[in-house]
């Protein structure tokens, strides 16, 4: 099993990055970096473009990261109708790191805002899925 | 540089959904761009083609284009950059003809997004971002603006009434513009109702898909003199991209492919934004037109509030923007788009946009995003 068990609907089964998914089972989040040259990403890429090197690494997001933007979408593309509403949001951490998934939905509308503190916690979805989504830290 | 100019334009109305194929839509667009310019079919050297495929039924269009606007055996090819992809489509033509390699070159957009069912549509809604990394998360447009709204909000004030404002304005001229698709008068009142869809966006702050063709014939400087009776000159062009990623994005306040646009434009064209006579930019939802107006230096950041709060870029104003109705009111079929703004554009530049006529209007400008900020196209238009 593969990168199809990414995410709440799977667009795409094959990456060079699937290990990815193997992180997640472990509780994790996980960008790479370059061996060569050091640039880290994420999301993960098999390549970098920095050095063009293919020698990469996996490193971990931890600890705090502080959202950007955000919003509420009450309408959504087929697949995804069963979760609206919903949000969506970008957040930075460490090394300006960023990432983008959903927003914990039990957190009240006032206390989702720019600035706010968050860390990445991961979702069992059942059916050999999984995802991550961002909380309150 | 070579100089080429616009020697006709050409827009079908953009409706719900059309009654005819593909190739019919186009030819609405091409039949009156083709009599603006007072050309025959075998003067025209070469057709760009452009369109969303993702909307199309039929595989590589511009070959069943080329055959039905009677333009075989001319070269054409098709060129993509979603909602930008005739702005693209300009700077490619544009190219063909300052190199020295056709005399004449034809920008045909079309788009018939009726053309797949709704839940097919609901289904590539999710596919325009990132499939690897984002669309597993339900991704669609109106959200991903939604986050530079948010952003631009916290980061400088604006309300969603400034919004507002902006659909007021294109509702104003939507009105007036016969080919829209949207001509009904709204209030504020209205436009304010909370029905989100991905907050701070609200029905109102989106625009609507249609179905809808464009096409810009261009010919180089002697052709163009030779042809069109006012030849619309291409001052400037710039294009820049992007990352496709929100994570590999560093501002969620404006969009750095159109800054960068705009840059090499203005430069292209020797001018300032203030030279800016009349502009059309790419609406699709309300915060992108108050971003543009910061990304073409129209207002300073966080100060594009200002510009409508004054009505400023009202026909009156001191830069008239998107006095057409904008993709809000007109309609956004994806490939048809940026030539239909470029026609506004040309026309204006003519003295022949009748009501919404910006007296003496010499410099214009075109604004064509394509998906959240992948794409930027500035196209600067001008007349002797
Ligand atoms: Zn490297």
């Amino acid at each position: 099993m593969g990168f199809e068990q990414f995410g709440i609907v799977s667009f795409t089964g094959v990456t060079k990055a699937e290990q990815f998914v193997e992180f997640l089972k472990n509780n994790e989040l996980r960008g790479t970096v370059c061996a060569q040259c050091g640039a880290k990403f994420f999301p993960p890429r098999a390549d970098c473009s920095s050095c063009l090197s293919d020698q990469m690494e996996w490193f971990p997001i931890t600890g705090e990261g502080a959202l950007i933007s955000h919003t509420k979408a009450t309408f959504a593309p087929a697949g995804f109708e069963k979760d609206v509403p919903y949000r969506l949001g970008v957040a930075e951490f460490a090394d300006g790191i960023k990432v983008f998934g959903r927003i914990d939905g039990t957190l009240p509308d006032e206390a989702v805002k720019a600035g706010m503190k968050v860390k990445v916690r991961m979702l069992d979805l059942g059916e050999e899925r999984l995802t991550y989504e961002f909380t309150a830290a | 540089m070579a100089k080429v100019g616009v020697i006709g334009v050409g827009q079908s109305a953009f409706v719900r959904q059309y009654p005819g194929s593909i190739r019919e839509l186009a030819f609405e667009a091409y039949r009156e761009a083709m009599k603006d310019a007072g050309v025959k079919p075998q003067q025209i050297d070469a057709s760009v083609v452009c369109s969303a495929p993702e909307y199309d039924k039929q595989r590589t269009p511009a070959g069943l284009m080329a055959e039905y606007l009677g333009l075989n055996p001319q070269p054409t090819f098709y060129v993509e950059s979603v909602c930008s992809s005739s702005s693209s489509g300009l700077r490619t033509a544009y190219a063909l003809i300052a190199s020295g390699l056709h005399d004449v070159a034809l920008v045909l957009g079309f788009q018939k997004m009726s053309e797949i069912s709704s839940a097919e549509s609901q289904e590539r809604m999710g596919r325009g971002a990132d499939i690897q990394w984002e669309a597993p998360f339900g991704t669609m447009m109106p959200a991903y603006y939604a986050m530079y709204a948010r952003g631009h909000f916290e980061k400088y004030g604006t309300q969603e009434e400034d919004l507002g404002l902006i659909r007021l304005k294109s509702s104003t001229y939507g009105q007036l513009n016969e080919k829209a698709v949207f001509r009904k008068a709204l209030t504020l009142e209205k436009i304010l109702e909370p029905k989100y869809i991905a907050t701070p966006l609200k029905m109102m702050d989106c625009c609507a898909n249609a179905d809808g063709a464009s096409c810009i014939i261009l010919a180089s400087e002697e052709k163009a003199r030779d042809l069109a009776a006012k030849p619309v000159w291409i001052k400037g062009l710039g294009m820049a991209t992007a990352p496709i990623n929100m994570a590999g994005r560093d501002s969620f306040s404006g969009l750095r492919c159109a800054q960068a646009a705009a840059k090499r434009a203005y430069e292209m064209a020797g001018i300032k934004p203030s030279d800016v006579d009349v502009a059309e930019v790419h609406d699709c939802f309300t915060i992108a037109e108050l971003m543009a107006y910061e990304d073409l230096g129209f207002a300073e950041p966080g100060q594009g509030r200002e510009l409508i709060r004054n009505k400023e870029t009202y026909k009156e104003g001191k830069i008239p923007v998107n006095i057409d109705g904008g993709l809000l009111s007109k309609g956004h079929p994806i490939g048809a788009t940026g030539g239909s703004q470029i026609r506004t554009i040309v026309l204006q530049l003519r003295g022949e946009a009748g009501d919404i006529q910006v007296p003496g209007a010499k410099i214009g400008l075109v604004h064509n995003i394509g998906g959240v900020g992948i794409y930027g196209n500035v196209s600067i238009f001008g007349v002797e």
